[in-house]
């Protein structure tokens, strides 16, 4: 009786919390996390309903049917019922996982575009690092031996390669507002993983492997990067920026930078 | 026959024979009980002190510094600390406390009485696995006081965190092989169960318990011990490849090229996915190892304080053999954004949804059940509707989580660590509340006072709600998991007025655990006298006596005539018929 009335409760400031969106997902910055958030929300609306149509009628058997020193009903089951709860159930989920690849597609099955900026990411306990390949458009080659963070070399840019010396590193990503990027992912020591939530993207970064992130992002700022995947003690405090500058900005930046370079 | 029937066992005499190296499977029944009691306490201890440091970050809290006087310099605690009491917490909730009581608990316990055997098929096999896990637990224990401490790589292990020693972090190094160990001797224990549950089942059914006639317990425990033989050997294997890396320089999950803390390895060849599959290959089937014997005890208390029988019971019964089945080809989901090919993930979506089905059948099937129902309310029965109730709860935020569109976000954020604990957390700790008011009265032969029960019932419930609801909107912002504070990061600054209530909450649900440990040694003493059949139930165990004799049933031999659930049978005086009774 008083379970009936607690699950009631529960369940309404269940869907009012959801309901009232008071923390939510943040600004959506690209067409992938519009459809992002447009799938998660088709989903809520029909989980909600079995969530509230569950705990509801759950609540209602046992206010109702209280023991008054009678008799229950004696029934066994009932076939047609069970096929129909199964195909029920079978159709909505595996419905809901077909939508969703869709959103799952968009990220991880499509071609890279022509005009996609390259970016090389490389992760370490606990900070991130990025490259450009400059303006010769090529990356320099790279030698394990030769990386120190202490000479500014997190990748390890090999010194006798030409097509390095115009490489830029950072410790924030800067990509261009409405092009596409390519992020070539490795880390060199633990799993990590780069996540932005304005993207609702989210790919580990495993050692030995490179992974490739599609993305692009439309809305110029300033958006932060916590590693999303255990990596020791300073897991918490790694974090980096995704800066999304109007390509403009984006193209000085990288003359700037270049400069910088020449100089040294 | 004859000779047979005159064949009774004698009990051992000395104390340590009785109670310490007993091979009586209702002692290690109870060994394994308070084992479990005993862990979920630290468990819980860890937890509140987790959540505490997440929203005071900086507090100066003397006794940190007398329990870990280099994990918390001053009282302040460390972020090493921090991770690993979130994985010491996670391992010793998972291991030795949601696969021990349900299963190595009551299941050993009851097993054989519910279908009419004297003990276990292997009662010294059972003797040995209870007292490999209780070393198990000893080793896991140790990880705490050795140089760096426990290990901080959470209770997935992963590699190469997990592979790489004390370069790795503190905690890494001793503390990681202690915890290795630990669980291997774990596995090895949860094999000898798994054999002992299924060749008892199926050799030692008194005439007339047909498979079919058996309690949807005994279902349950058999699903597991066959989950259990198939996830633990593998993950045995996959502790031992990784013991290996770790020691004599193997490589099978360290990859080459890497750089530690400015050093360079000389592995090459391993793959850190590799630890993800074997160790998820195991990791899924175990939250059902975790979930089924709940699910069997929570239909049992629904049959019985509801006077009906269960509807659908051949359907319960295929529901659990597919959950068994499926639940070895779902373990992908875990690692969609892993770096695993993106078609694979598709599939094991598809698979992760198929399993849903059956997980909805059951749910329904309770509902059907309290339908047209008499209820009669004992805290017992309480805590069956609160599991179903958050088994519902934690079964939506599935429905997310089995998408790997939707996952793009939501892994390793706090909807993940709200999903898991309301479904395999919280309702595995309601299944093993509900088993432990039902089944008192006959492992001791006192009740359980029912005033302290209900209290302590309604309490918890509101408490877990408040505690896990909020994370997962937490994990809508993006609050990612295993952090040790939020400080760094601007995002964050919304989301700590809920970090605070939910641990407000948690300090609020721990303590009324007071009133569950005072109920539970006062009605040991205090408890009144609990006569055979105290819920008018129909299953073997209430028709002798309470607490059983050592051969459970005093030399007789049964045959069972009835079906488990014969409640309010038409025609019938009594509103049940014992499995038992003649006609
Ligand atoms: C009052 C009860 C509980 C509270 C307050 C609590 C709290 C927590 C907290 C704060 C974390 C760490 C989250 C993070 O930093 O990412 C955690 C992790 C975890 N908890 Fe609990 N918990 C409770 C009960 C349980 C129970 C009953 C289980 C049994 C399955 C459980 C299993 C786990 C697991 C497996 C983890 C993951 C550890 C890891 O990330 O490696 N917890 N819990
Ligand atoms: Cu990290
Ligand atoms: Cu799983």
């Amino acid at each position: 009786m008083l379970l009936a009335l607690l699950n009631w409760v529960i369940t309404l400031a269940t869907v009012v919390l959801f309901a009232g969106k008071y923390w939510w997902f943040p600004e959506a910055i690209n067409e992938h996390a519009r459809e992002y958030d447009e799938h998660f929300r088709n989903t809520l609306y029909i989980t909600g309903v079995i969530f509230f149509l569950a705990q509801m009628s759950l609540g209602w058997v046992i206010f109702k049917y209280r023991s008054n020193g009678g008799r229950s009903s004696y029934v066994e089951g009932n076939n047609t019922m069970e096929v129909v709860w199964t195909t029920g159930a079978a159709v909505l989920f595996i419905g809901a996982v077909l939508m969703s690849t869709q959103v799952w597609a968009g990220v991880h099955l499509s071609e890279t575009p022509a005009n996609a900026v390259t970016i090389e990411l490389m992760a370490k306990q606990f900070a991130f690092s990025f490259r450009y390949a400059g303006a010769d458009g090529k990356f320099g080659k790279t030698d394990i031996k030769q990386i120190s963070d202490a000479n500014g070399n997190p990748f390890g840019v090999d010194e006798k390669d030409p097509a390095g010396k115009d490489d830029v590193t950072s410790s924030a990503i800067r990509v261009p507002a409405g092009r596409p990027v390519l992020l070539k992912m490795r880390s060199r020591d633990v799993i990590h993983n780069f996540f932005v939530r304005e993207l609702r993207v989210k790919q580990d970064v495993v050692p030995g492997m490179e992974i490739p992130l599609r993305f692009q992002a439309d809305k110029p700022g300033t958006y932060e990067v916590p590693c999303s995947e255990l990596c020791g003690l300073g897991h918490h405090q790694m974090r980096s920026t995704l800066i999304v500058l109007p390509p403009a900005d984006f193209e000085n930046w990288l003359k700037e930078e270049d400069q910088k370079l020449k100089q040294q | 026959m004859a000779s047979h029937a005159m064949h009774v066992h004698t009990p051992p005499s000395g104390f340590i024979r009785k109670y310490i190296f007993s091979m009586d499977h209702k002692v290690i029944g109870i060994q394994y009980y308070f084992l479990a009691l005993f862990s979920v306490f630290v468990g819980l201890l860890l937890s509140v002190l987790m959540r505490y440091h997440m929203v005071y970050p900086d507090a100066k809290v003397g006794f940190f510094e007398t329990l870990w006087p280099t994990g918390a310099p001053g009282g302040v605690m460390t972020p090493e600390l921090y991770l690993s009491l979130m994985t010491m917490h996670g391992t010793i909730m998972v291991f030795f406390v949601l696969t021990t009581a349900p299963q190595g608990g009551f299941g050993n316990y009851f097993l054989p009485i519910q279908i009419g055997a004297e003990d276990m098929a292997f009662p010294f096999l059972n003797m040995l696995s209870f007292w490999t896990t209780f070393v198990a637990l000893v080793v896991m224990m140790a990880a705490f006081f050795v140089q760096g401490g426990a290990p901080l790589g959470g209770w997935t292990a992963y590699a190469p965190l997990s592979a790489l020693g004390e370069i790795a972090g503190p905690g890494q190094g001793t503390g990681m092989n202690l915890w290795i160990i630990s669980i291997a001797l774990f596995c090895g224990a949860s094999l000898m169960g798994a054999i002992n549950f299924i060749s008892t089942l199926i050799d030692l059914r008194v005439p007339g318990m047909t498979l079919m006639r058996m309690p949807l317990t005994c279902w349950a425990w058999f699903v597991t011990a066959i989950l259990s033989l198939l996830g633990f050997a593998v993950l045995l294997s996959a502790g031992i490849l990784l013991l290996m890396d770790r020691v004599v320089g193997t490589s099978f999950f360290l990859p080459a090229g890497l750089v530690v803390n400015d050093q360079i390895l000389n592995h090459k060849g391993g793959s850190p996915l590799l630890w993800q599959h074997l160790f998820w290959f195991f990791g899924h089937p175990e939250v059902y190892i975790a979930i089924l014997p709940g699910m069997g005890l929570a239909s049992n208390i629904l049959s019985v304080f509801s006077r009906k029988t269960i509807f659908g019971y051949r359907a319960m019964v295929y529901a659990m053999l597919s959950i068994g089945f499926l639940g070895f080809v779902v373990w992908g989901h875990h690692m969609f954004i892993s770096g695993m090919s993106p078609y694979t993930a598709i599939a094991f979506s598809i698979m992760t949804m198929a399993i849903g089905v059956p997980s909805a059948i059951k749910t329904f099937n309770w509902i059907g059940t309290l339908w047209g129902s008499q209820i009669r309310i004992t805290t017992a029965m309480l805590f069956a509707l609160g599991f179903v109730s958050l088994f519902v709860s934690g079964g939506i935020s599935g429905i997310f989580l089995g998408q790997p569109g939707l996952d793009l976000y939501l892994h390793d954020t706090y909807f993940v660590v709200g999903h898991f604990h309301m479904i395999m957390g919280v309702a595995a700790i309601f299944g093993m509340f509900a088993g432990t008011f039902f089944w008192f009265p006959k492992m001791f032969g006192r009740m359980m006072n029912e005033t302290l029960g209900q209290i302590h019932f309604y309490a918890t419930f509101l408490g877990v709600y408040a505690i896990f609801t909020p994370m997962h909107v937490l994990g809508i912002i993006g609050n990612p998991r295993r952090y040790a504070d939020f400080k760094e990061f601007e995002f964050m600054g919304q989301a700590m007025s809920v970090h605070t209530f939910m641990t407000h909450s948690a300090l609020f649900t721990a303590a009324v655990q007071i009133i569950f440990v005072i109920n539970l040694f006062w009605s040991l003493k205090k408890g009144a006298k609990a006569p055979d059949n105290p819920w008018e139930a129909t299953s073997l165990e209430w028709s002798i006596p309470s607490p059983p004799p050592f051969d459970n049933f005093g030399g007789k031999h049964l045959t069972v005539h009835h079906g488990p659930y014969e409640f309010s049978v038409p025609g019938k005086a009594k509103d049940y018929v014992m499995q038992v009774d003649p006609e």
